[in-house]
């Protein structure tokens, strides 16, 4: 013991001096702060658990840490289930020493039960640490809800303020909806009541925002609404802040219900801001009147428009004013906490400037306000004016004003040491872009993305390339300005960046000879981006010809030029070159002969891609087979693209919007798709990717895009092509849905973007139905489409379908189904279609399962368990234990045991809450009796399952699927774990 | 609203956590990762605000601790600053120069201190004063010493 004291001590010691010392420079003495230095004993009554905890952080290793904990843990588990009862001390002890373990990082499954004890003690640190425990350690969906439930209330109503508080907290901290649900009533008549303390009125306006927050349905609004405006009136200011923001949250909702508040709102903001900084005491922070108060009343405003009373307007308008003008007074201190309040104040005003944007004087003090603090020496307060700043500019009576400090935000952005406050500046330089002002900005923007950090890259490419093309007045500088962007940042170019462009190109005949020029200097440069040989490949494929007048860029020394960068591209960029090349033999009869060499070379021919090894082929046989005239009709100029919104645009929007996980998966996949058709595993075809139709086959911007065409040039191309269709390889097989027709038998079963498919199915006895409805969401056909069912358990009839499924139309087709023998895999749908120039196949798994053979069987509570106690035999019993995802709701649960397939037994069990059901499965050969037992547990149990016979398999892994719907999850960090026992037993019966 | 408030130190050990609206426990972790990450990263005398997916991430050093909240879009960063400070005001005046260790061993005193002044991620009381009315009264309520020490140990 005492080596362990003396560790302590050590540790103890170094830590703490070193700290204090630090802290003195971050605290205020003239705050009246205790400096007298502290002995341990009277700080620390127990000095023992503080060794105790002193152990686990001055510990050597993590391994050391880890296995004293795990000591530790068995401890406290022993006493928790040892004989003895503890008294309420030790039990505390233990349930704090847990959740020290817990904050340390480790995982607490166990100490719930104590904790809850702990509520409803009468010592008053019991009952803390057990709250704190709970609102720690409890999450929203435990079992024990309902147990804490019980204690809230009782200390609800025990009219001791500090219980009182202590239980609001505790529903604020966990808010479940089942809290929700019980306090909903509560909460608000506590709040409005006449007697409540203060304190507690705080405490139960911001547990009822909380609750709110989650469960909005839940909470009644009444007449207690009109009261808690009248709050705003209250003498206690902490009072009116806490309401203040429970009532912002309501008036987001219902605005209309809560008018009233802004007069008073106003009121109450005109006596704060003209108030003498001494006048409301504690309330004052650092000589700044109530700052949270006053944000928070100007926050309510910005639910509302401008009030309409002028009045009240007028007496606003002041308020504002004055809010203004103390920014210019000098300061009162020179703490940061001084200055940090006031502006906190001042930007919340201007944030309700901005958002009322009809005062033009205020406007544009607000811009004048923020344009000093633009070269302020506190990095916090440059950060934020750029960011309101942006939101100025977007007014019409301050975009001038804004304009007006373009030289200090350039400056910013190339002098600002914090990456944060560039990126603000960036922003800023976007809002304020017009007409007058694009060329500059682009400009600045294109050299700072230089030196930028690659952080940020990304999104100012897309600004860049957006500005660009709003404010282009000629093209000539659009072109210069997206080539100069693929030099600088080829890498951070998307995509969509370079579509844009050539989208652009294409539909401005003015521009094209340009960007043909410029582009085939621009490849001129010994190293250039992947991204600028796209463009240069696609631009000079269709326009190479306006600049082949020039000796300098005769037809041979542009192919030569393209040529030379093939081989260090990547397989989408060779495709998109194959392309052009081939476009070339159209534009340039004469280098036909040096193309068909490259096309015909092994390296082309014989390549190890499949899609170029194709293209290669195909594009050799044309040019080989078709006449002068068909060529020009096939290698036409692509025409142009139908006005839309901005690719780029609606990037710019989705990356602003998030950078949640999902999201940046979603981006991903999209970018995949885009590369230009080249990767066959694709099975869908993205809108943005038809952008290229050259990337397809041919065949492809024919049908979709390109003038009529005469028909024998079609046939003749049809007969070119039709042997080397692009072979899509077989796809894995869909089973997304599946499992949510388990227990259905009508819905959608899967969807992309040219297909939906839809089911209906009936089933009775050994037989079923089932119709398979095939929407095709394109405004184009579908060819040879075939669709087709195999299983071998199952005795399959079905109708061919119709080879050609119409744009927008939908077929029909019908598989009638015997059941065989019991079978365990459910059989697979393989549709295949053409669409455009390529395959589509995809398999999906056809919910048709065991279980749609049941025939309900209903019988008595003494006939069920006669015979389930026959089915006693180990090889007549499956059982599978498994967690609940969702809280178990009763007729839900009914709803699905019926949809199974097995009669539900209402009142057989003596247990009401456990479910009971029994059914017969009907098959060819056999009829399988079956009873079924769902057990909902709340005492965790060891998982076990037994598998024996076939059909058990069968049945066990059809259960599984149901009940991973509904209840399965993998949640026991929490500790609250719901447990089901669901029990089949079935027998063997010959066919009758 | 602030969505949550972390203390951790600089070797990025987390200290407090407290979270205003429920997460999964994973997505928990994910966050503490993030937070410690990004904010250890940022140099010296860089500015207080960041952005991290929709919200803004406020943080402060206090001696060896930083502290850390995560703010909805309309939220006002300079006062999130000061809720931050008044926090520390607020420990430092229960413990006297408050310090790491401070919050390590009393670490529930520190969430009951939190609690009296931030509600469901909403500022319930910012006067200091009434705050350590409440928790000096709060301390009246438990035992006396003695009582406390003359308990079975460990």
């Amino acid at each position: 013991m005492l080596n362990m004291t003396v560790i302590y001590f050590i540790s103890y010691l170094y830590l703490r001096t070193s700290l204090k010392l630090m802290f003195a420079f971050c605290l205020h003495s003239d705050e009246g702060l205790s400096k007298h230095p502290v002995s341990l004993e009277t700080l620390y009554p127990s000095i023992k658990i503080k060794v105790y905890f002193a152990l686990f952080i001055s510990g050597k290793s993590k391994e050391a840490e880890i296995k004293r904990i795990n000591k530790e843990l068995a401890n406290i588990r022993s006493k928790f289930k040892g004989d003895k009862a503890l008294d309420g001390y030790s039990k505390k002890k233990y349930v704090c020493k847990l959740l020290f373990i817990f904050l340390l990082g480790h995982d607490i499954d166990f100490g719930h039960m104590e904790a809850v004890n702990l509520l409803s003690s009468n010592k008053y640190t019991e009952k803390q640490i057990g709250y704190l425990f709970i609102s720690v350690l409890v999450n929203s969906n435990s079992d024990l809800i309902r147990l804490i439930n019980n204690a809230i209330k009782n200390d609800l109503s025990s009219r001791n303020p500090t219980f009182m508080n202590l239980a609001l907290h505790c529903i604020a901290n966990v808010g479940s909806r089942e809290m929700a649900e019980a306090f909903a009533a509560e909460v608000p008549r506590i709040l409005v009541a006449g007697d409540t303390m203060d304190s507690v009125k705080q405490s139960a306006a911001l547990c009822l925002l909380r609750l709110n927050r989650t469960s909005p349905d839940l909470i009644p609004m009444g007449e207690w609404t009109s009261r808690v405006v009248h709050l705003l009136n209250d003498q206690h200011l902490g009072v009116v802040t806490a309401a203040t923001s429970l009532i912002i949250t309501l008036a987001q909702k219902n605005p209309d219900d809560f008018k009233t508040s802004v007069s008073l709102a106003v009121a109450r903001l005109s006596r704060i801001v003209t108030s003498a900084s001494t006048d409301l005491q504690d309330y004052t922070y650092y000589f700044v009147a109530a700052p949270w108060l006053s944000v928070k009343l100007l926050r309510l405003l910005q639910c509302y428009p401008p009030p309409e009373d002028a009045a009240i307007r007028g007496r606003l308008t002041e308020c504002l004013e004055t809010i203004l003008n103390k920014a210019q007074e000098p300061p009162k201190s020179k703490k940061v906490q001084h200055s940090n309040a006031k502006n906190a104040v001042l930007f919340e005003a201007i944030s309700l400037i901005i958002h009322h944007d009809s005062e033009p004087t205020l406007l544009v003090r607000a811009c004048n306000q923020l344009g000093q603090f633009l070269q302020h020496r506190e990095t916090n307060l440059r950060y934020l004016a750029l960011e309101s700043m942006c939101m100025l500019a977007s007014s019409e009576f301050s975009h001038e004003a804004v304009k007006t400090h373009i030289e200090t935000v350039i400056n910013a952005l190339k002098t600002e040491r914090d990456v944060s406050v560039r990126q603000r500046a960036v922003d800023l330089l976007y809002a304020m872009c017009d007409r007058s002002n694009a060329k500059q900005i682009v400009a600045e923007m294109l050299s700072y993305l230089e030196t930028a950090d690659y952080s940020i890259r990304e999104e100012i490419v897309l600004k860049v390339a957006i500005l660009a093309e709003k404010y282009a007045v000629d093209y000539t500088w659009y072109v210069d300005t997206i080539l100069n962007l693929i030099r600088i940042a080829g890498d951070y170019v998307s995509e969509e960046v370079w579509y844009r462009v050539i989208q652009i190109v294409i539909n401005r005949d003015d521009v094209q000879g340009y960007a043909a020029k410029t582009v085939f200097e621009a490849l001129q440069a010994p190293a250039c981006h992947e991204n600028l040989v796209k463009v240069g490949g696609y631009i000079l494929g269709e326009f190479g010809n306006l600049i082949a007048g020039d000796p300098r860029s005769s037809p041979l020394i542009q192919f030569n030029l393209l040529h030379s960068k093939f081989h260090l591209c990547s397989v989408p960029t060779r495709a998109l070159l194959l392309s052009a090349y081939v476009k070339f033999i159209n534009l340039f009869p004469e280098v036909k002969g040096t193309i068909q060499e490259v096309l015909r070379a092994d390296s082309q021919l014989r390549n190890a891609d499949v899609e170029l090894q194709q293209r290669a082929v195909e594009y050799l046989r044309l040019s080989c087979i078709a006449s002068t005239d068909i060529l020009a009709t096939v290698l036409e100029e692509m025409p142009p693209f139908p006005e839309r919104e901005s690719s780029i645009l609606a990037k710019l929007k989705k990356k602003k919007g998030s950078g949640t996980v999902s999201d940046m998966e979603d981006s991903r996949k999209e970018r995949s798709t885009n590369v230009n058709g080249s990767n066959d595993h694709i099975v869908t075809t993205s809108p943005s990717s038809d952008l290229l139709g050259l990337g397809h086959t041919q065949a492809a911007a024919l049908n979709s895009a390109s003038p009529p065409v005469t028909s024998n040039a079609a046939s003749l191309l049809v007969d070119v092509f039709t042997e080397s269709l692009p072979v899509v390889p077989p796809t894995s097989i869909i089973e997304e849905n599946f499992s949510r027709f388990v227990c259905k038998n009508n819905g959608v079963l899967y969807e992309n973007q040219l297909l939906q498919i839809g089911l209906k199915s009936e089933f009775r006895q050994n037989l079923g139905r089932m119709y398979v409805f095939y929407g095709n969401k394109t405004t184009t056909q579908f060819l040879n489409f075939s669709a087709s069912l195999v299983c071998q358990d199952l005795n399959i009839h079905t109708t061919p379908a119709d080879p050609v499924v119409d744009g927008g139309a939908q077929l029909q087709q019908v598989f009638n189904i015997e059941c065989l023998l019991d079978f365990v895999e459910a059989p697979v749908l393989s549709v295949h279609f053409r669409y455009g120039g390529s395959m589509q196949n995809i398999s999906i798994r056809l919910p048709i399962t065991l279980n749609k053979f049941f025939q309900p069987t209903e019988m008595t509570s003494q006939e069920f368990f006669q015979r389930w106690k026959q089915l006693g035999a180990p090889q007549q019993e499956v059982q599978k234990i498994f967690k609940a995802k969702h809280s178990m709701d009763t007729e839900v649960t009914k709803a699905k045991i019926i949809g199974f397939g097995t009669a539900l037994l209402d009142g057989v069990d003596p247990n009401p809450s456990n479910f009971v059901g029994a059914g017969v499965i009907h098959t060819k050969t056999i009829q399988v009796g079956c009873l079924l037992r769902l057990e909902p547990n709340t005492q965790a149990q060891a998982s076990c399952s037994v598998k024996r016979t076939h059909i058990h398999a069968a049945l066990y892994t059809l259960m599984t699927i149901n009940c991973n719907i509904d209840y399965c999850s993998t949640d026991i960090s929490k500790g609250k774990i719901k447990i089901f026992k669901c029990i089949f037993k079935s027998q063997h019966s010959q066919n009758k | 609203m602030m969505r949550f408030l972390l203390l951790f130190s600089r070797q990025g050990k987390l200290r407090l956590q407290k979270w205003f609206l429920p997460l999964p426990e994973r997505e928990k972790k994910k966050i503490i990762r993030d937070m410690v990450a990004m904010v250890l990263a940022r140099k010296p005398r860089t500015c207080n605000f960041l952005h991290w997916r929709d919200l803004k991430i406020v943080y402060k050093r206090y001696a060896s601790l930083y502290f850390c909240c995560g703010l909805e879009e309309q939220d006002n960063e300079l006062l999130a600053l000061e809720v931050l400070h008044r926090y520390v005001e607020l420990l430092d005046k229960y413990f006297g120069n408050v310090c790491e260790l401070d919050i390590i061993f009393n670490f529930e005193k520190a969430y009951f201190i939190l609690d009296e002044f931030l509600m469901g991620g909403e500022i319930q009381e910012t006067s200091k004063l009434s705050i350590s009315k409440s928790i000096e009264a709060s301390d009246m309520l438990q035992e006396t010493m003695e009582e406390y020490m003359s308990k079975p140990a460990f």
